[in-house]
């Protein structure tokens, strides 16, 4: 179902019987949590495996993709975790989150673990360091008004295999995918009060 | 159209340190250490600040080669301290790409009326501030995250614990003053009014809240956070302990996992000694004191 929502859209409740949980390890997590809250979606924290029950989805922040990494592995999280994925929880990543999504992870340390979820490949930092990071408009699939996309030192797709649907791209760069269940952002969507992508998200595993 | 170096961005990296550890490094085989460690941005400088202040004298700037030795030697991103007022050393940080500036009462102040105008610059700024006023005078020139100051290299978390009671104490205040009081507020602050007006509706600074000064544990670090920090700079705490990379992980997981004794008591076992550290009564130079 397309999806035509504005900047002023009204929150909206459809979504209360939904559980998102956020990894909350480090990073931007509490920012994703006001949008889920905001769509009227319960939205649990996630920093344990215990932390894992009744959840419909999980959103991967952005953040420091090495200490996720680490905390993932610390906190036994992460093969629970890579497991429920691997058995079709749908999943949103963003920036970090990316980085933990994706098959092939170029420029990152050598014992950086990811949950090879979708058929692309990354480079850490790509965009260059914070001096680089910027802010723009992205069209969206879907979308009837472009999407303000902030890009913090982002990972940049340098190769999109053959399953993967490109959402967006940027300067020929694709920076919103999907890929059956897990979509996926180079920049943060949490960063902004528009919920759209949240919505877009959400609509993508849950039938209204 | 895009366009970089604006508040959003600059705070957007800020947002992407919560819940983290920042730790202070002299060399790049520490900076590694650190990153191992889980470490979300490390500070790059000569001397941390307990050996600073044994040394005494001026504190300035690093030199540009060790922090280029470091920022070639991590992936996450580097920061390192200016002077309080020397935009030059910003200047000169900025051309050096490093990721975020630390304008620090940890150096010896470069201008004892004026901080940097950091809307000037492209790079984030990081401030320390002892009590509200502070911080909100840091916001209102352009700084995009706010650290309290503690005391630096001192192990002792006292002052910490002050400085954030005291600023996330008058943000629970001004959430409950009406309009008319937070005219008052913004006077005895000397604070700008609209940075107060917005506290009384948010309840929340406007950039990312974090401690700094004298953290040497995990269970210091949890205290900060329970206490309303977002992350935590740990300076000399990590690398004058006896064993640094176990204390620096735990410190790390301690910060996820703040609210967790289970795991507080599991992480903080075994670490060997935490760095010796100094009472208040012991110091005769208070960097708090420093910035205005």
């Amino acid at each position: 179902m397309p999806i035509e929502v504005g900047d002023d859209a009204p929150a909206t409740s459809g979504f209360a019987d939904l559980t998102v949980g956020v990894l909350a390890l480090q990073g931007a997590f509490a920012l994703h949590q006001q949008r889920l809250q905001a769509l009227g979606v319960e939205a649990p924290l996630v920093r344990t495996p215990n932390d894992l029950e009744n959840l419909d989805a999980i959103v991967l922040p952005g953040g420091e993709s090495t200490t996720m990494s680490n905390l993932l592995a610390t906190s036994g999280l992460f093969d629970v975790l890579g497991q429920r994925l691997a058995d079709g929880l749908p999943v949103f990543g963003t920036c970090a989150g990316m980085i933990l999504c994706a098959a092939e992870v170029r420029d990152g340390r050598s014992d950086q673990r990811g949950f090879d979820l979708m058929d692309i490949s990354v480079t850490r930092n790509g965009y260059g360091r914070q001096l680089e990071s910027f802010e723009a408009d992205v069209e969206v699939t879907g979308l009837a008004k472009p999407f303000h996309a902030l890009f913090i030192r982002a990972p940049f797709v340098t190769r999109v295999g053959d399953g993967v649907e490109i959402l967006a791209e940027l300067d020929g760069s694709a920076v919103l995918l999907r890929q059956q269940g897990c979509t996926v952002a180079a920049f943060h969507p949490e960063l902004t009060n528009d919920t759209r992508l949240h919505r877009i998200f959400i609509d993508s595993f849950s039938a209204r | 159209m895009s366009s970089t170096g604006t508040f959003p961005v600059k705070r957007g990296l800020a947002e992407m340190m919560k819940g983290g550890v920042i730790m202070d490094v002299v060399t790049a085989e520490q900076a590694k250490i650190a990153e191992d460690a889980g470490a979300v941005a490390v500070m790059a400088l000569e001397r941390v600040p307990a050996d600073i202040r044994r040394d005494g004298g001026v504190a300035r700037m690093s030199d540009p080669e060790m922090i280029e030795g470091i920022k070639a030697a991590v992936t996450i991103p580097v920061m390192a301290k200016v002077r309080i007022g020397h935009f030059v050393e910003a200047q000169i940080l900025q051309a050096l790409q490093v990721d975020f500036i630390d304008e620090s009462e940890v150096l010896t102040p470069a201008d004892e009326a004026h901080h940097i105008d950091k809307f000037a610059f492209d790079v984030p700024f990081v401030c320390g501030a002892t009590n509200l006023g502070e911080a909100l005078r840091r916001i209102s020139e352009g700084a995009a995250m706010i650290r309290s100051k503690g005391e630096a290299g001192t192990g002792n978390v006292v002052e910490a614990v002050r400085h954030m009671r005291s600023i996330t104490g008058d943000i629970k205040r001004i959430t409950q003053a009406d309009s008319a009081e937070l005219f008052e507020w913004a006077k005895n602050l000397q604070a700008p009014l609209p940075l107060v007006q917005e506290i009384a509706e948010t309840g929340k600074l406007q950039v990312p809240l974090f401690c700094a000064g004298g953290l040497a544990t995990p269970a210091d670090a949890a205290l900060a956070m329970q206490l309303g920090a977002e992350s935590v700079f740990v300076g000399s705490g990590i690398f004058k302990s006896e064993d640094p990379a176990p204390r620096a992980k735990a410190i790390v997981e301690a910060t996820t996992h703040f609210e967790d004794a289970n795991i507080l008591a599991k992480v903080s076992r075994g670490l060997g000694t935490p760095m010796t550290g100094i009472g208040m009564d012991e110091i005769n130079q208070r960097y708090a004191d420093r910035g205005w």
